[in-house]
């Protein structure tokens, strides 16, 4: 009798978990969701409001891909996991035990107790059923005639960009002084501002939410604004200051959390045989200057391909290489790779050179280290550049000069489009003359 | 309640795609510029002619231009595909279902009922339709239009204002432009007016667009044709040179060079009307592994077809004696043969690992080939084939691929099955520019890394329907036969993964299990095996 594989959560950590498991054994897996059916690509479901996809085109694979590779699906909210007798019990009653357990159930909205917050027309936009709710309360500019977002993240500037593309206008707060400056360097942070502005989105910086308004049939009539007591009338909120694991049915287990289900380097909770990878897993000790708990896309992927070697008799250590991310803030692609910090959480020994286009819509931000000249990592917007390139100088320790003067080498722009390397290295050359 | 909700997911109608009024004035003029067009097809005769068929085609451009102005220049650079599958027209809806049955018939009609669009019979004036278009067909080459030439001037129209649109909506891409620019190109000169031209100046020329290359252009190789050619002198010979050398040398150096897109997505025709009017159905392409099985059955079964029936059109206007000419049947069939398997060695011999699996269908391909030359030299008379008139295969060809494929399904089903159902399943300069483009070329889509977050933009914009996420996210280089190099996957991609690149075959498919940014170890161990 294989073993049993069950895997919490089938969004991309789970579902590489599972292709890697089934590509090494002929393990019994299973892959549990309440959410959905069948696996599909969080990050994409904006682009189904935006009518650029059909909700079927977010599932990298066909229906039959999971029957074929012989991995279960079962539809069910878990509710308890009772790790002694190592079985799952579902809200409708019913079980599933299991031999090895992976965790990996993702995020949910954070809310922070704002009066109003479960309101009708509030709505983070996270899960698919988020997805169906805007669908609900913003189908278009006669049934929301205003959006108020709260939070100034990734998922904050995809929504702004949704509800402006069904042309209903969007109040957006901030609470920081300018967008996503806690990650980003100020000179990118205020470009993309600007874009925002541009694109007719009523951007409120170092704005607070106070509370949400409601009408009489108990849905959203106004927000309140914490600083000014401004009162801005609304049909819709949505909550996007971030993300916290969703993991609130692990908290009655035995597995221990904190913020997240606490893991060591090998992706293994407190209880033997039990794993936790992706958006919901807490590292106890933090990876170099990674956070503990890494709620990215690319990092519950690796998750996901490492847990999988663990669990087929190969325990290995979660490393991750280089850092990487990518966005796309409206209409400029964001890449980094490497470490650049925004200026509030800078270390001191991080220098930056920053370059911006007069167009106001392409720039990079390289830094590196004062005293060795060493690079650290690289932003760019408007420009695309070669992952593999910048992970083998990142291993190279290239020092900052290097990176200026073969900055050519990584640009993995389409084809015929401008370059901005001599540009860029004439402003680099004459910054290090006057400095 | 989650019954309702699930309800206005599937029907959709965000107000958003709701045009202005600008874009609606711009409607109404393209819409008339059709309807005098229309007014013509139902024999009206307009007064003066050439004043009309100016103003038609100048309502249609100027509709156009205006509507994709007033679309694209009042709105930031970028993207544009908001509402795609909300749109009635560009998401199977009664408006596309509507246009596809128009353009059908249109397509019937213009190529087996050219009467009713006006053709004059036994040398008679044309009227209707045909007759508004004399004025511009007497003016380029002095004879009175014909369909062909009526379809000629609607298709460059559509290359040209379509363009203009799709340039506009692409206007942060460069590689997009300049592409284009290309195919209006192209189309304008290379295949509307230098035969116009050509024939001024030497009437007894067959028709020739210098880009139509066999096996595309299949009538080429026709008895008629190369006699037109023959009897012309030397550039007549010129030309029948230019048509074989472009097919044998010059195709091969450039698909070597730059994958088919050279030729799919910057100079052919078919490939200009599909990336300019077909732009806003590229995303009906069916992206199923099912479709793609069918896709390499069909493509490959014309391009035997299209060979096997050039080579016996050929065959039947070849004498046996060497003193008349020295291109006997015998040497003719013995070269053919020798070629093919010259081909098939030299991809048996290099290239046998990269096909994997579709050796075995290679090589039952390449034999039915061999099997049906030989029977067809064992049987072959003067006019007859496999015991069937030559002539009668080559109708069955120019009817069923040439017309009923290539224009009546290709372009008529445009708002059904996408816009380049022609190209994917059926043209056989496609089969064999990406039957090179597989196997040695040193053209290929490049995965950025492990930057992919499985969207599904690409493969949604690609008209070839290519699941290019499902390459992508495994962080492989995209290899396909199909892909035409259109660049729509790279442009829509929001976290720059994609982009096309000419460079080394070395390590050009990458299939990879552990993408980059992960352990470099676990990297070594898994993508090692």
């Amino acid at each position: 009798m294989e073993e049993h594989i069950v895997i919490i959560g089938n969004g991309i950590s789970g579902v590489t978990t599972a292709r890697h498991i089934r590509k090494m054994s002929n393990k019994k897996i299973t892959i549990v969701s309440a959410e959905t059916d069948y696996f599909f690509s969080r990050t994409a479901l904006m682009y189904v409001y935006m009518g650029h996809m059909k909700f079927e085109h977010t599932q990298p694979y066909e229906n039959w891909f999971w029957e074929k590779n012989n991995i279960e699906l079962k539809k069910g909210y878990v509710e308890e996991i009772d790790v002694k007798s190592k079985t799952l019990h579902f809200a409708k009653g019913d079980t599933l035990p299991y031999d090895k357990l992976v965790i990996a159930t993702g995020s949910k909205p954070n809310k922070f107790g704002w009066p109003g917050q479960d309101l009708n027309g509030v709505m983070g936009m996270y899960h698919k059923q988020d997805l169906e709710n805007l669908e609900k309360y913003a189908p278009n500019n006669q049934t929301c005639k205003r959006a108020v977002i709260v939070g100034g993240g990734l998922i904050g500037i995809e929504l702004a960009e949704m509800l402006n593309s069904r042309n209903i206008p969007v109040t957006f707060l901030v609470r920081e002084s300018s967008f996503w400056n806690g990650v980003l360097p100020d000179g990118e942070s205020e470009m993309i501002n600007r874009h925002i502005r541009n694109h007719h989105i009523d951007l409120r910086l170092e704005t607070n939410l106070k509370e949400i308004v409601s009408n009489d049939q108990g849905k959203v009539k106004s927000v309140i604004i914490q600083e000014t007591g401004e009162e801005i009338i609304c049909d819709v909120v949505g909550l996007t200051a971030g993300v916290t694991p969703n993991i609130d049915f692990v908290k009655n287990s035995e597995i221990e959390t904190g913020r997240g289900v606490k893991v060591n380097r090998y992706l293994e909770t407190n209880i033997p045989n039990v794993y936790a990878i992706g958006d919901c897993a807490e590292q106890i000790n933090p990876i170099g200057q990674r956070r503990p708990i890494e709620a990215v896309w690319y990092t519950g992927r690796m998750m996901g391909e490492t847990v999988a070697q663990t669990i087929c008799n190969n325990r290995i250590e979660y490393k991750p290489g280089h850092w990487f991310n990518s966005a796309k803030f409206m209409d400029i692609e964001y890449q980094t790779y490497g470490w650049v910090h925004g200026d509030k959480g800078k270390p001191e020994y991080e220098l930056q050179f920053h370059w911006k286009h007069k167009n106001d819509t392409i720039c990079i931000t390289v830094a590196y280290h004062k005293g060795t000249n060493q690079f650290l990592g690289i932003n760019t917007f408007g420009i695309r550049m070669r992952h593999e390139t910048f992970d083998r100088w990142l291993t190279e320790e290239r020092d900052v000069d290097y990176i200026m003067n073969h900055l050519a080498e990584a640009n993995f722009d389409p084809e015929f489009y401008r370059h901005y390397e001599d540009e860029i290295l004439k402003t680099f050359n004459k910054q290090l003359q006057t400095a | 309640m989650n019954n309702k909700i699930n309800h206005s997911l599937s029907i959709a109608k965000p107000d958003s795609v709701a045009i202005s009024t600008k874009q609606k004035i711009a409607l109404i003029t393209g819409v008339i510029g059709l309807f005098i067009l229309a007014l013509a097809l139902l024999n009206v005769n307009f007064p003066n002619q050439g004043f009309f068929l100016t103003l038609a085609l100048g309502l249609i451009s100027i509709g156009t231009i205006v509507y994709s102005r007033d679309a694209y220049l009042t709105k930031l650079e970028g993207i544009k595909n908001d509402g795609v599958w909300f749109k009635s027209i560009s998401s199977r809806g009664i408006w596309g279902w509507l246009v596809g049955i128009i353009l059908t018939t249109f397509y019937i009609i213009l190529y087996f009922f050219p009467k009713y669009l006006g053709l004059g019979t036994n040398g008679g004036e044309n009227t209707g339709l045909i007759a508004l278009f004399d004025p511009l067909s007497k003016l380029l080459s002095g004879r009175p239009a014909s369909q062909w030439f009526v379809y000629g001037t609607l298709y460059t129209v559509a290359i040209l204002v379509f363009g203009y649109k799709f340039i506009l909506k692409y206007r942060h891409n460069r590689y997009q432009q300049i592409r284009t620019i290309s195919v209006m190109f192209f189309q304008l000169g290379f295949a509307f007016l230098i035969p116009e031209f050509m024939y001024v100046m030497n009437n007894d020329l067959p028709y020739y667009d210098l880009k139509s290359i066999w096996p595309l252009n299949y009538y080429i190789f026709d008895e008629w044709s190369v006699k037109g050619f023959l009897s012309n002198g030397n550039i007549g010979l010129a030309l029948i040179l230019f048509g074989v050398l472009s097919i044998f040398v010059i195709t091969p150096i450039l698909t070597y060079k730059f994958g088919k897109r050279w030729y799919c997505s910057w100079v052919c025709g078919c490939g200009g009307l599909a990336e300019t009017a077909g732009d806003p159905f590229r995303q009906l392409s069916s992206k199923k592994l099912s479709a793609w099985k069918l896709e390499r059955w069909l493509i490959h079964t014309v391009l035997v077809f299209s060979v096997v029936m050039t080579t016996g059109m050929i065959y039947t206007y070849l004498g046996y004696d060497k003193n008349n000419f020295w291109l006997t049947r015998d040497l003719f069939i013995g070269l053919v043969i020798t070629f093919l398997t010259i081909i098939f060695l030299g991809v048996m011999i290099f290239k046998r690992q990269e096909l994997g699996k579709d050796a075995k269908y290679g090589a039952i391909g390449f034999f039915v080939v061999i099997a049906l030359l030989l029977v067809m030299h064992l049987t072959g008379s003067t006019d007859q084939i496999f015991y069937i008139k030559s002539s009668a295969l080559r109708s069955a060809y120019g009817l069923y691929i040439g017309s009923i494929f290539s224009g009546v399904i290709g372009t008529g089903f445009y708002p059904i099955l996408g816009s380049r159902a022609w190209c994917r399943f059926g043209c056989p300069m496609a089969a064999i520019l990406g039957f090179q483009q597989r196997l040695f070329s040193k053209f290929r889509i490049t995965t950025n890394g492990g930057q992919c977050i499985s969207c599904g933009n690409c493969s949604n914009s690609c008209e070839m329907g290519i699941d290019v996420r499902a390459y992508a996210q495994k962080g492989e280089n995209i290899v396909r036969s199909s892909c035409v190099g259109c660049g729509i996957c790279s442009a829509v991609c929001p976290r720059g993964v994609l982009k096309l690149e000419n460079d080394h075959m070395k390590g050009r498919i990458n299939p990879t299990e552990i993408l980059l940014g992960n352990d470099v170890d676990l990297m070594d161990l898994v993508n090692r095996k």
